[in-house]
C-alpha cells in the first residue's frame, strides 16, 4: 500500500506543478506586459551579437559597447531611469528570433535586417532603422579584382549562415550568371579564419561588417572592400509582436536620439535647453507636452536618453567613426545633411 | 524462484497495475499540457504552425551536394541534400573508424612494446580531447598547411590537393546501368558459390577456394560488360583555370571539399579510440584456454585470430561498437562549425533562419536523427544476432 500512496502523492504534486506553470506562463497578452515585467525585474533584457565591433562588442571586462547596444541603453534609460540597467544576451544569427519570440529577451538589437517575411511571418515587429547598410565583397588586394564585374565562374565566397547575405549572394551571382561556390559558416570568427587561410576568394557580408571584420585578419592591409553594394540592409531593433506599448517605447527611444541630433540637442547641453525658444526642443527635453504619458512613462524619459546615451551623431562618432570602421556616415547622415535618416516628429 | 509461495492474487496484480497506469496517465498529461501551452503561446505571438513551407523555394545555394540542387529548388530538397551529406560523412567516418579502431585495438595487445605503447598513446590522446576542438584542429590546421591553388600538390597530373579541396577526375560512363547490372549479377553468383562451398565443406570436408573464385567473378562480369555490353568509362581530369591575377581554380573534375575531409578525419580518429578499446576488451574477453587449444592443434597465429578468437570476441565487441556508430552519426552534427553542409547547417541552420519555423524544423531534424540512429541499431542488432553463438 505504501507504494500506491507514494505514487498518488507524486502524481498530485506533479499536477500541482503543472497547474502553477499554467497560471504563470502562457497567459494572454495584456497591454504592456513587457513594460510591467521589465520594471519588476529592474533591467531590460536585450539580445545582442556575439561580437561585432562598432555595433555590439564586449570588452575584456564584459562591458558592452556599440550603436546596437546604445538602443538597449536608451530603452533602459527611458523605462528604468538608468542606461546601465541592461542584461545583455549574446546571440547567434540562428538563435536571435527564437530568443525574442520565446521571451528570453525583450529587445533584439543585433544588426538585424528588416525584411518583409521576417516582419510579417514569424511573430516579430521591426521598430525602425538604426543603421542603413548594404552587402559588399572583400577581396585580397593582389587578386586583381577591382569590381564585382571581375568575378568569374568558379569563384568561392565565404559568408555566415542564417543571414540575408546568403540569399543576396545567390541573387547577385544568378543575375550575373556566375557559377560560384558558397561556403557558409555558423560564426563570423570562423568565416574570418577560413577567408584568411585562403579557403575562399572573397568574403561577403554587410559592408559595416566587412569593415569591422577586416581588423581581425592577420594582415588587414592586404585586403580591400569592393565599391559595389549589392543589397539594401536596413538594420534595426526588433520586438515581439503583440505588445504595442513596448513596441512604441523601443521605436521612440531610437527616434528621439535621431531627432535630438537634428535639433542639436546632445548629452552635454540637453538639461540646459529646458527653457529653449524652440518648442520641438522643449518637447524633447521634457519641458513641454506630456509625451511620456502615452506609453506610461514620466515626462523626462527622452531627456534621460539624450543625457545618458547621447544623440545619434554622438553614438555614431563614438562607436563607428572614431573606431575607423566607417568614418564616413554615408546614408546614415541626417536628411537635412544629405543622408536618409528621417524620423517622424516627436510630438 | 520458489513457485510454492507465489500466489496469483487479483489485489496483488492491481497493486502493480495502478502505479503503471498512473505513470502513463501522468506522461500523457504532461505531453498534452506542453502541446497546448506551445499552441497558446504561438497563437498569442501570431506564429502559425505548419509544414507548407517545405514546398517553397529555398533561394539559398549549398556548396556540396550529392544530388542536383540549387536555390530554385524547395526546402524539402534542401533537407534531402543535408540529410545525404550527413549520411555520407557518417558512412565515411564509420568505415575508417572501424578499420582504424580494429587495427589500434589489436595493436594494443601486441607483444611488441613499441606498437602497443604507440596504440595506447593514440587512444589516450584522441579520446581525451573534445571532438569539436579536434574538428577545428584538422580543419584550420589543414587549411593553413595546404598550398594555394596555383601551388597545388600534384598527384601524377590527374589529381590535385590544395586549400580549396581535393580535386579528382570525374568518371564519365556510357551504359552505366549495364555495368551496375553486371555487378549485381556477380554478387548473386558469388552468393550461390559460397553457399555451395559451405555445403561441400560441411558434407564432404572439401575445401573450395571461395575467395579467389569470388574475386574472379567480380572482375570477369564487369569486364564482359565492357567488352561486349558497350560500357565505356573515361576520365575528365580537373583543369586549372585562372579567374583573375592571383585567383585560380580547378574545374571539370570532382571536388572533395576540405570541410568533408577534415570532418571525416576528426570523426573517425576520435571514434576509433573507443572502438579500439571495445576490440581490446573483446579479445581479452575470450578465455586463454581457447587460444591455447587452437595453438595445440597447430593453427597459426593469424588463423587463431581469424577462426577462434575473433568470432567469439565479436559478440562482446558489437553491442558497444553500435553505440559508437550512433555517437559518430550524432557527432557529425558538429559539422556546422566548419561549414560542412550537413542537415544541421543546411536545414536546422539556414532554412530555419529563412523561414523562422523553429518548432517544425527542429522536430523534423530530431526525428531524422532518431530514424538514422534506429536504422543503424536495427542493422547492428541483426548483425549481432547473426554473430551470436548458435547452440547446436
Amino acid at each position: 500500500m505504501k507504494s500506491i500512496k507514494t505514487w498518488i502523492l507524486v502524481v498530485l504534486a506533479s499536477s500541482l506543478l503543472v497547474a502553477c506553470g499554467q497560471s504563470g506562463g502562457g497567459a494572454g497578452s495584456k497591454k504592456s506586459k513587457t513594460l510591467d515585467n521589465t520594471k519588476k525585474a529592474g533591467f531590460v533584457k536585450c539580445g545582442v551579437s556575439q561580437g561585432l565591433p562598432g555595433f555590439s562588442n564586449a570588452d575584456a571586462s564584459g562591458n558592452w559597447t556599440g550603436i546596437d547596444v546604445d538602443v538597449c541603453r536608451a530603452v533602459a534609460a527611458a523605462v528604468l531611469g538608468d542606461a546601465d540597467k541592461v542584461k545583455y544576451t549574446p546571440l547567434s544569427a540562428k538563435e536571435r528570433f527564437t530568443a525574442l519570440t520565446s521571451g528570453e529577451i525583450d529587445v533584439l538589437s543585433r544588426n538585424t535586417t528588416w525584411t518583409l517575411s521576417r516582419d510579417a511571418d514569424i511573430g516579430l515587429t521591426f521598430v525602425g532603422v538604426n543603421f542603413y547598410d548594404g552587402q559588399g565583397f572583400m577581396v585580397r588586394k593582389n587578386s586583381g579584382i577591382n569590381s564585382v564585374n571581375d568575378f568569374k565562374d568558379g569563384i568561392s565566397a565565404c559568408t555566415n549562415t542564417g543571414t540575408t547575405t546568403e540569399l543576396n549572394m545567390r541573387d547577385f551571382f544568378n543575375s550575373k550568371n556566375i557559377k560560384y561556390e558558397p561556403i557558409a559558416f555558423e560564426k563570423a570568427d570562423e568565416v574570418v579564419q577560413a577567408y584568411d587561410a585562403g579557403r575562399c576568394d572573397t568574403y561577403t557580408t554587410d559592408k559595416s561588417g566587412l569593415a569591422a571584420q577586416r581588423t581581425k585578419l592577420s594582415k588587414p592591409d592586404d585586403h580591400k572592400v569592393l565599391p559595389e553594394t549589392i543589397s539594401k540592409e536596413p538594420l534595426g531593433p526588433v520586438v515581439r509582436q503583440g505588445d504595442s506599448v513596448w513596441e512604441d517605447i523601443v521605436r521612440w527611444s531610437l527616434n528621439v536620439m535621431i531627432e535630438a541630433e537634428e535639433y542639436g540637442v546632445n548629452s552635454s547641453n540637453a538639461s540646459s535647453l529646458k527653457d529653449s525658444e524652440n518648442p520641438a526642443i522643449k518637447r524633447l527635453v521634457g519641458a513641454e507636452g506630456e509625451l511620456g504619458a502615452a506609453f506610461g512613462l514620466d515626462n523626462e524619459w527622452s531627456l534621460r536618453i539624450i543625457e545618458q546615451v547621447g544623440n545619434y551623431g554622438e553614438i555614431y562618432k563614438k562607436h563607428i567613426a572614431d573606431t575607423n570602421i566607417l568614418p564616413n556616415r554615408g546614408p546614415n547622415q541626417l536628411w537635412t545633411k544629405g543622408g536618409i535618416l528621417y524620423v517622424p516628429p516627436a510630438r | 524462484m520458489n513457485f510454492k509461495n507465489f500466489k496469483f492474487d487479483l489485489s496483488n496484480k492491481n497493486k502493480d497495475l495502478i502505479p503503471q497506469v498512473l505513470t502513463v496517465l501522468f506522461i500523457v498529461l504532461v505531453i498534452i499540457y506542453f502541446t497546448i501551452n506551445a499552441q497558446n503561446n504561438m497563437g498569442n505571438r501570431g506564429i502559425s504552425f505548419g509544414f507548407g513551407f517545405l514546398s517553397q523555394e529555398s533561394s539559398f545555394d549549398i556548396t556540396f551536394s550529392l544530388i542536383d540542387y540549387d536555390g530554385s529548388h524547395s526546402y524539402a530538397k534542401a533537407f534531402l541534400v543535408g540529410l545525404l551529406n550527413t549520411i555520407l560523412v557518417s558512412a565515411i567516418g564509420i568505415f575508417f573508424a572501424t578499420i582504424l579502431g580494429v587495427t589500434i585495438g589489436i595493436s594494443r595487445l601486441s607483444q611488441n612494446y613499441l606498437i602497443s605503447k604507440a596504440a595506447e598513446w593514440y587512444v589516450e590522446i584522441f579520446r581525451n580531447i573534445p571532438l569539436i576542438l579536434q574538428i577545428f584542429f584538422w580543419y584550420f590546421a589543414a587549411l593553413r598547411a595546404l598550398p594555394l591553388t596555383i601551388d597545388s600538390i600534384n598527384f601524377y597530373d590527374i589529381s590535385f590537393l590544395n586549400v580549396k579541396g581535393w580535386y579528382v577526375p570525374r568518371l564519365i560512363w556510357t551504359n552505366f546501368s549495364l555495368f551496375i547490372y553486371s555487378l549485381i549479377a556477380a554478387f548473386i553468383l558469388i552468393f550461390f558459390v559460397s553457399k555451395y562451398a559451405k555445403k561441400q565443406r560441411d558434407e564432404f570436408g572439401k575445401q573450395i577456394p571461395v575467395f579467389y573464385i569470388s574475386l574472379a567473378i567480380l572482375f570477369c562480369f564487369p569486364f564482359l560488360a565492357f567488352l561486349i555490353g558497350g560500357v565505356t568509362l573515361s576520365f575528365q581530369i580537373p583543369e586549372l583555370t585562372q579567374l583573375s591575377k592571383t585567383i585560380y581554380v580547378y574545374q571539370g573534375g570532382v571536388t572533395i571539399i576540405p570541410e568533408l575531409i577534415s570532418l571525416a578525419l576528426a570523426l573517425s580518429m576520435y571514434t576509433a579510440t573507443f572502438i579500439a578499446e571495445n576490440v581490446r576488451a573483446g579479445i581479452l574477453g575470450v578465455s586463454k584456454g581457447q587460444k591455447e587449444a587452437a595453438a595445440s592443434i597447430g593453427l597459426t597465429k593469424g588463423q587463431i585470430l581469424k577462426l577462434v578468437v575473433m568470432p567469439q570476441a565479436l559478440r562482446i565487441i558489437i553491442p558497444p561498437t553500435t553505440n559508437q556508430y550512433l555517437n559518430l552519426t550524432k557527432n557529425s552534427s558538429l559539422a556546422a562549425a566548419i561549414a560542412y553542409p550537413d542537415i544541421v547547417l543546411v536545414f536546422a541552420g539556414t532554412a530555419l533562419m529563412q523561414t523562422g519555423r523553429a518548432i517544425e524544423i527542429i522536430s523534423i531534424t530530431m526525428l531524422t536523427y532518431l530514424s538514422l540512429s534506429l536504422s543503424i541499431s536495427v542493422f547492428m542488432n541483426w548483425y549481432n544476432k547473426k554473430m551470436a553463438i548458435k547452440e547446436k
